[in-house]
């Protein structure tokens, strides 16, 4: 078989509604487990700092349980092995009058549950790259330890966040792929079946590749938006990163990538 | 530059025997085995203004920050404004660090300017001076930046109510952050090193203002390098060494006439 062209472009072009449901699909899975991330980061951030003993080490062991295994196999327990052992399985629901599958609200929550553990650790270290001394300020004025976190510290470390926040959602628009394994018909899966019928293999998966790089290449201009808006209040707290590294890698990205080490 | 301070302060400058505002009485701290504060007793009264000086090391900035409890002390008592402060004592007269909130509730009467200034870098001048009254009085915002404007005109710097730390020089900076503490209308000010991260030149302006407040009558406790002002505008110098109080005294005879070997010696290298 030669590289159909045709086929290539009309794909590209007029895309099956499959592939639209599944890319939309995939960025509001994307965008919710990455704000319930987010919030679970800062959560086990918090615990692990201040919390009391019980809690710290509930954060500790959560961290490690889940960086220490794989997505793929997250979602298989999560979904088919709670259902499997009769704990629960995943009713569709409504939520806020939305009919939301059950696969999708295991999806949701293995993503964000395994954004939590990476995020905790983001947040943790922007945490701690705010200075003592301001902690100190804060409490000096009288306020109290958690005021201070809140109207002093956080708003700081946020910054910080900022930028590896960023490399977060990119990761998680593409981790998405995985729950394809739980039979979550996002871009790839719905990409898969359309093969399956048709066997124009190469030709699918170069459109769908094209849509990835197009929904990440989007969230780069994003984020250098909102980046460039929060440097114009109050200060270069950042880095800047230029346009080019955040595409094409290198600079200060790189580093923000360290703290997270390979997935 | 005068303001609310006159009416609300009557004590006069000059160390008139007020009632005492800080009283240590044997005050002991340890860093593991290094003992940073030996049997510290300094009592200071209101409207008083007490430079301490000494060699780096000596416990100045550690007895500086226990007074508003920055710092845990291991023994002794620290008494401000005639109450323990982060302590409250048993039935059976041990002491025990104190609720948060109590402490935190005792620092609003107690301002403290850092040497490193401190100021919070995503808040502009004047926020960084309402900061605390808006978090910690629940004073209005519309209120409290009118607060904090009135503030910097006192320290000199109205004009840079919107600016950000890092647009101010250090001088500027560490007016703002005289101001942020004078804020909660404190009763004490502590001043740990204020000068020392300054360039030369802007020395001189946050010495003024420090001056000013003095004149005002607050009461105040300075560790500093600057004897010029020790002599201009303190009541009391105290010299500490290796966690001692060494020598108190007037700045006029301390400096000039130390009886100490120590004193002579610090001051000799001090004052060259």
């Amino acid at each position: 078989m030669h590289f159909d062209w045709h086929f290539f472009e009309h794909l590209l072009l007029h895309p099956p509604n499959s592939f639209i449901q599944g890319a939309i699909r995939t960025v509001y899975l994307a965008v919710i487990a990455q704000i319930l991330g987010v919030g679970l980061g800062l959560l086990f951030a918090l615990w692990r700092r201040n919390g009391r003993l019980p809690l710290r080490i509930f954060a500790s062991g959560y961290i490690w349980l889940v960086r220490g295994t794989p997505l793929l196999v997250q979602a298989v327990i999560v979904y088919d092995g709670l259902a499997g052992l009769g704990l629960y399985s995943f009713p569709d629901q409504h939520v806020f009058g939305v009919l939301i599958p059950g696969v999708i609200q295991a999806g949701i929550i293995t993503l964000a549950m395994n954004e939590g553990a990476y995020m905790a650790e983001i947040m943790r270290a922007a945490i701690d790259s705010v200075d003592r001394g301001q902690t100190e300020a804060a409490v000096s004025l009288g306020m109290r330890r958690r005021q201070a976190m809140r109207h002093v510290v956080l708003p700081q470390a946020m910054r910080v966040v900022i930028p590896p926040l960023g490399n977060e959602f990119n990761n998680m628009l593409k981790v998405t792929s995985l729950l394809s394994v739980i039979g979550l018909q996002e871009l790839f899966l719905a990409a898969q079946d359309y093969n399956s019928a048709t066997f124009r293999t190469f030709e699918i998966f170069l459109v769908v590749a094209i849509y990835y790089i197009a929904m990440t290449t989007i969230w780069s201009f994003i984020q250098s938006a909102i980046e460039r808006r929060l440097a114009a209040r109050g200060g270069d707290l950042i880095d800047r990163i230029t346009l080019r590294e955040r595409l094409f890698g290198g600079g200060a990205l790189a580093v923000a990538g360290q703290l997270r080490g390979a997935r | 530059m005068r303001g609310e301070l006159v009416e609300s302060l009557p004590g006069q400058s000059g160390g008139a025997a007020g009632r005492p505002v800080v009283e240590a009485t044997g005050v002991h701290k340890w860093f593991r085995r290094n003992h940073v504060l030996d049997d510290v007793s300094l009592t200071v009264d209101e409207g008083e203004v007490v430079v301490i000086i000494g060699p780096s090391g000596s416990g100045k900035t550690t007895f500086l920050r226990c007074i508003n409890h920055l710092e845990r002390i291991d023994e002794g008592r620290l008494l401000v404004n005639g109450h323990l402060i982060g302590y409250r004592e048993t039935a059976k007269g041990k002491l025990v660090e104190d609720a948060e909130a109590e402490i935190a509730r005792q620092r609003q009467e107690i301002g403290f300017v850092f040497q490193q200034f401190n100021l919070f870098p995503h808040l502009t001048a004047a926020e960084n001076v309402a900061l605390a009254p808006i978090r910690v009085r629940g004073a209005g915002r519309s209120q409290a930046m009118e607060g904090a404007t009135r503030l910097l005109a006192r320290v000199g710097i109205e004009e840079k109510r919107d600016s950000y730390p890092r647009q101010l020089s250090g001088g500027q900076q560490q007016r703002v952050a005289i101001a942020r503490a004078l804020a909660m209308s404190p009763a004490l000010m502590l001043f740990d090193e204020p000068t020392s991260a300054l360039d030369p030149e802007m020395v001189g302006e946050v010495l003024e203002v420090m001056r000013g407040l003095a004149a005002e009558g607050m009461t105040m406790v300075v560790v500093s390098h600057e004897m010029g002002f020790a002599r201009r505008v303190g009541d009391r110098v105290v010299m500490m060494d290796e966690g001692r109080v060494v020598e108190v005294g007037a700045p006029g005879d301390l400096l000039d006439r130390p009886r100490r070997e120590r004193t002579r010696a610090f001051l000799a290298k001090v004052l060259h």
